[in-house]
């Protein structure tokens, strides 16, 4: 009886392929991916059924359940406009590379006198540090001068992009400054309601309010 | 891998003087590479964001230069947030006390949900007929996009609309504001505005929910 002969082939496959393919989708997800900053505090935002997206550029402040205030504002540069103005007018001295360091960070939500203390921290620490949250209350109204320089810093900002793509009679890609609210779903009203104040009494009155998307009724 | 070549056959040729060149595997070994790249590819799927926070766009009033000057309500319906998610509401213009033979503002309470949008549609329902007339003018190509958003934000701003105030008392939640707000979106109510409560609302919401 002849001998059943079986094929021999190599137990190695040729991995090209799925080089190509695993290679294909790290590009993607390198190049679709968006690093955040990690966050002070964590954030239940509200369901609607609003589509809109974020604004790219934007003032944002962010209420917590229990009510701390933390404020953010899109942009290195403009951060550190930000900080420089505030410690001229509170009278507090950063070093250099304080400030550096303040452009690259998120949220804050610490009272003047703690922001170097806090800036000093090391950044995996940071979620540590008891944050108290902006003071807004009408005597020390620190949210209220960080907005305003915000949306100073920002609009400056703004323009100097504007006028640069213009004189290159380019399309400028860039949106300009918007004023977004980012609240927990439990935190209280009234909360809201004071921050919402202290950018009606900037002269503010156009918001975004940070929501999470919800599906809505077939129509 | 690493292999020793002792090679008989390169041997015999060299009794001839000829050097040719040994034919190696132009193959390489790919799985570590694969292993690299599902690696990175696991990194980059599991930190990226995908879903971006989405926004509500709201405009708040412009405060009036007088702040005596009263404004009156017509057409209009007050919305009363409050504590344990419960919304109360009141037509037209608040009265503390009976005028002008119409009696003194009483509040009712409504639910979240189904009962709170049959309401708004009921209320809004000129603008809403409007908007359906629109939108099947719109899907038979007699009107384009653009013209339709148009139409439909000058249906929902008309003078015949009624208007929705919203106000809140300080124990109320914000997830309650933005509930209320978007069954407005969801209703096409296009005229609302979000107010601070007066003394007068504050005492009579104590009493009703007393």
């Amino acid at each position: 009886m002849p001998k059943v002969k079986m094929p021999r082939s190599s137990p190695s496959l040729d991995m090209t392929p799925m080089v190509d393919l695993a290679f294909l989708l790290v590009t993607f997800f390198i190049l679709t991916a968006s690093f955040r900053n990690p966050e002070p505090v964590q954030v239940l935002t509200p369901s609607s059924t609003s589509s809109k997206l974020m604004p790219e550029n934007s003032v944002l402040i962010t209420i917590s359940n229990d009510g701390k205030v933390y404020f953010n504002v899109t942009g290195y540069e403009v951060r550190k406009n930000v900080l420089i103005r505030m410690a001229k007018k509170y009278k507090f001295e950063f070093s250099e590379s304080e400030i550096d360091e303040f452009g690259k960070m998120s949220s804050i939500g610490v009272t003047m006198q703690n922001l170097a203390k806090y800036i000093n921290t090391e950044p995996g620490m940071r979620e540590k540090f008891p944050s108290s949250g902006i003071p807004y209350d009408s005597l020390n109204n620190q949210l209220k001068d960080w907005i305003q320089y915000g949306w100073i810093e920002g609009a400056t900002k703004y323009k100097e992009l504007k006028e640069t793509a213009d004189a290159a009679g380019k399309q400028l890609s860039v949106e300009p400054l918007r004023f977004a609210i980012k609240a927990d779903g439990n935190a209280n009203y009234i909360v809201v309601k004071e921050v919402i104040k202290t950018f009606t009494d900037l002269k503010i009155y156009r918001f975004n309010l940070l929501t999470n998307f919800e599906k809505g009724p077939e129509e | 891998m690493a292999e020793l070549n002792t090679d008989a056959g390169a041997a015999g040729h060299g009794k001839k003087g000829k050097l040719r060149a040994k034919k190696q595997s132009t193959r390489v070994d790919m799985t570590p590479m694969v292993d690299l790249a599902f690696l990175l590819l696991t990194f980059f799927v599991l930190t990226s964001t995908f879903s971006k926070p989405k926004t509500m766009e709201i405009t708040f009033p412009v405060p009036p230069k007088d702040p005596k000057q009263n404004t009156t309500l017509v057409n209009g319906y007050t919305f009363i947030l409050t504590a344990e998610n419960r919304v109360f509401w009141y037509e037209g213009e608040f009265k503390e006390v009976p005028k002008n033979g119409k009696p003194a503002t009483s509040l009712s309470e409504i639910k979240f949900g189904e009962d709170l949008n049959k309401f708004l549609l009921d209320k809004n329902d000129l603008v809403i007929k409007t908007i359906k007339d629109l939108k099947k003018k719109k899907i038979n190509k007699q009107i384009d996009d653009t013209t339709y958003k148009n139409l439909a934000v000058d249906a929902k701003a008309r003078k015949e609309a009624p208007f929705f105030v919203v106000k809140a008392d300080d124990k109320a939640v914000y997830r309650n504001l933005i509930d209320l707000i978007d069954e407005f979106n969801i209703c096409n109510i296009g005229k609302y505005a979000v107010t601070d409560i007066t003394m007068g609302e504050l005492n009579l919401l104590k009493q009703t929910i007393k």
